[in-house]
């Protein structure tokens, strides 16, 4: 196990170091003066001449990439091109809208999805089966931003039932609520979908099992036999889900952070690439693509965890 | 194949593996036998059956749109502007009084046309990657394998936004950004069936005639892989179809004034507080070929190769 969580590490380290090397040649690919491409046509010469220098644009190219991820290890992510505000405060103070949004999401999909799921795998090929699986495969196939745009015209501008826009009060935990209700909903739609039907497949799966079968011989309720025995077995695959679709879920609340204009972290990155202020989009990316790195990481890991075959394969 | 029948030597047993009993006509016939069923079993498919009319119609409408249309997709009309659907606009008109019915056939004309070179391309290329996976030496495949997962899973969106914050937005930097995302599924599938045909007898008899690599992997390899490939590129185009769309809705994507689904989204955005009528249409047409597209690869992949999918 400690072999394969040291492998395992150190494969993670690689991909984000890889992430921060492609943000950072990005802007060396352009032709052009870096700090000019950087700060945009609207900065002045002091501004391009202060990032030049922070930057340490006259060392070389390996110099200066060793120095930017040294200082992004140590939290340094660089400063605001407009505000002159360290990035690191900037993000750390977004992060949390965006945490919540993606918790909300995935909370309310796992509790509706896992159950469906279960419910189709007991009765297959049943209406209730059916009728799960047509919903599921049209909340995947519908995308996400659509959901957020239809669910805001719906609830927030026709019905008026809940707030637009923004993230609520600071301190009020109702109002805050109440803002989460819609972005949460939008990006969780299609995970429901996504969760049910993995859930089924392996339940399916578990179900034909032998031991499932002596459980049954031994006179167990139904009720203990699927959420006792075979869910415990049958959820594994869906973790591993979670870890590789969770590209895709920040995806989405980026999206949903746009529309409902949430301050987290993707609505940062695109107000910043709005603004031309790479610096922000170059900390608020590299951080997202951390957060997915963790996500995947800590899935794989409990795999293994719960399966010793997986830890060979590394 | 008809060269191998004499070299095996193996009585009772052609090369196809068929019993020698049955004539060529009667295998002819009962492959005949097995379409008909499969074609019976897609026609009584209701989900196949429905993705098919929603496909069709998506590549009419994007097709035919300069006959269908009933303006000019980028005449203003001013006075007539944001008017509910009516008889003369079906679909009402925009903030600057143009007939939104008209722009989204044009758009749909932008979606098929991402559609058409993304997914090819990214098959193309990942069919040829995959090969090399399957074919070529071990660490080649690890690393490649490494690569597939890592892009596969990335998040496109955060990708693309710091793309565009040094590029700025264009139609190309779209469909760049939809061939590399996608290039790893199909990799992924061709990769799987290289290493299971791998060891199978007929490639080790025709690599002991001497074949060489390009003609095992054309010639054997490439038919074996291409009925999964072109289900998954179904599957793939409503992905690529909501990454058009995404990214334009965005302003990230497709420039405005050009009709596309996303940019008639962020304008209807824009004013939706005025009308629900531009996010309605801009939608529709969005959900109808992203459902299209999936019903029918699931359909199609349910009949011909149950394997793949894990699920329903």
């Amino acid at each position: 196990m400690l072999a394969y969580l040291i492998k395992r590490l150190g494969l993670a380290l690689a991909v984000i170091c890889t992430v921060v090397l492609v943000l950072f040649s990005l802007l060396y690919l352009i032709p052009g003066d870096p700090a000019t491409i950087a700060l945009g046509p609207r900065a002045t010469p002091e501004a391009i001449a202060r990032y030049a220098e922070r930057m340490h644009l006259d060392e070389p190219i390996w110099r200066q990439f060793l120095i930017y991820i040294g200082n992004a290890f140590t939290g340094d992510l660089g400063v605001d091109i407009f505000s002159e505000r360290p990035v690191t405060a900037i993000i750390l103070d977004r992060l949390g809208f965006t945490l919540a949004l993606v918790c909300a999401a995935m909370g309310w999909a796992m509790l509706i999805g896992i159950p469906l799921g279960c419910l189709s795998a007991v009765m297959p090929n049943t209406a209730v089966d059916r009728i799960t699986g047509v919903l599921s495969v049209s909340t995947i196939a519908i995308p996400s931003f659509l959901v957020s745009i239809w669910a805001l015209l719906i609830f927030a501008v026709e019905l008026r039932w809940l707030p637009a826009i923004g993230a609520g009060e600071p301190g009020e935990t109702l109002d805050q609520l109440s803002h989460l209700v819609l972005p949460a909903f939008a990006v969780g739609l299609s995970w429901v979908g996504y969760l049910a039907r993995m859930v089924r497949a392996s339940m399916l799966e578990v179900m034909g099992e032998t031991y499932i079968r002596s459980a049954r011989a031994f006179g167990l309720r139904p009720r203990k036999v699927v959420f006792g025995y075979a869910l415990r077995v049958a959820i594994l695959p869906t973790i591993t889900l979670i870890g590789m679709g969770f590209g895709g879920l920040i995806s989405s609340t980026v999206f949903a952070e746009i529309i409902f204009a949430r301050p987290g972290i993707g609505k940062l990155i695109f107000d910043s690439v709005m603004a031309r202020n790479f610096p922000v989009v170059q900390g608020g990316v590299i951080v997202a693509t951390t957060l997915y790195i963790l996500v995947v990481l800590i899935s794989d890991i409990l795999i293994a965890w719960f399966d010793p075959r997986v830890r060979e394969s590394l | 194949m008809n060269r191998f029948e004499t070299q095996t030597g193996q009585p009772g047993i052609d090369a196809s593996g068929l019993p020698e009993h049955l004539s060529e006509d009667e295998v002819r016939e009962s492959a005949a036998r097995e379409r008909r069923e499969k074609l019976r079993m897609f026609l009584t498919n209701w989900q196949g059956v429905t993705g098919l009319i929603l496909v069709t119609l998506f590549f009419a409408s994007a097709i035919f749109a300069p006959w269908i249309a009933p303006y000019d997709p980028n005449a203003l009309d001013i006075p007539s502007r944001l008017v509910d659907p009516s008889l003369e606009h079906l679909a009402g008109t925009d903030q600057l009084g143009r007939d939104t019915f008209s722009r989204i056939l044009y758009g749909g004309r932008v979606a098929l046309k991402i559609a058409a070179i993304g997914v090819s391309v990214a098959l193309v290329s990942g069919l040829i990657l995959g090969m090399i996976a399957g074919f070529g030496p071990r660490w080649l495949d690890n690393l490649l394998l490494l690569v597939f997962d890592t892009v596969r899973a990335f998040p496109t969106i955060v990708l693309a936004l710091a793309t565009v914050a040094l590029t700025g937005p264009s139609l190309e930097l779209v469909l760049a950004i939809v061939i590399i995302t996608s290039i790893p599924q199909y990799a992924r599938v061709t990769r799987t069936a290289t290493l299971s045909l791998k060891n199978t007898d007929f490639i080790l008899a025709e690599r002991s005639l001497g074949a060489g690599m390009p003609r095992m992997l054309w010639h054997h390899v490439m038919p074996n892989v291409i009925g999964p490939l072109m289900i998954l590129a179904a599957m793939e185009v409503p992905v690529v179809v909501t990454v058009e769309a995404g990214l334009s809705f965005l302003g990230l994507g497709v420039l405005p004034p050009t009709a596309s689904w996303g940019t008639i989204l962020n304008e209807g955005y824009l004013v939706i507080r005025d009308t629900p009528w531009m996010v309605v249409a801009g939608g529709v047409p969005l959900i109808l070929t992203t459902l299209g597209f999936t019903f029918l690869g699931e359909a199609l992949r349910d009949i011909f190769d149950p394997r793949m999918g894990k699920g329903r």
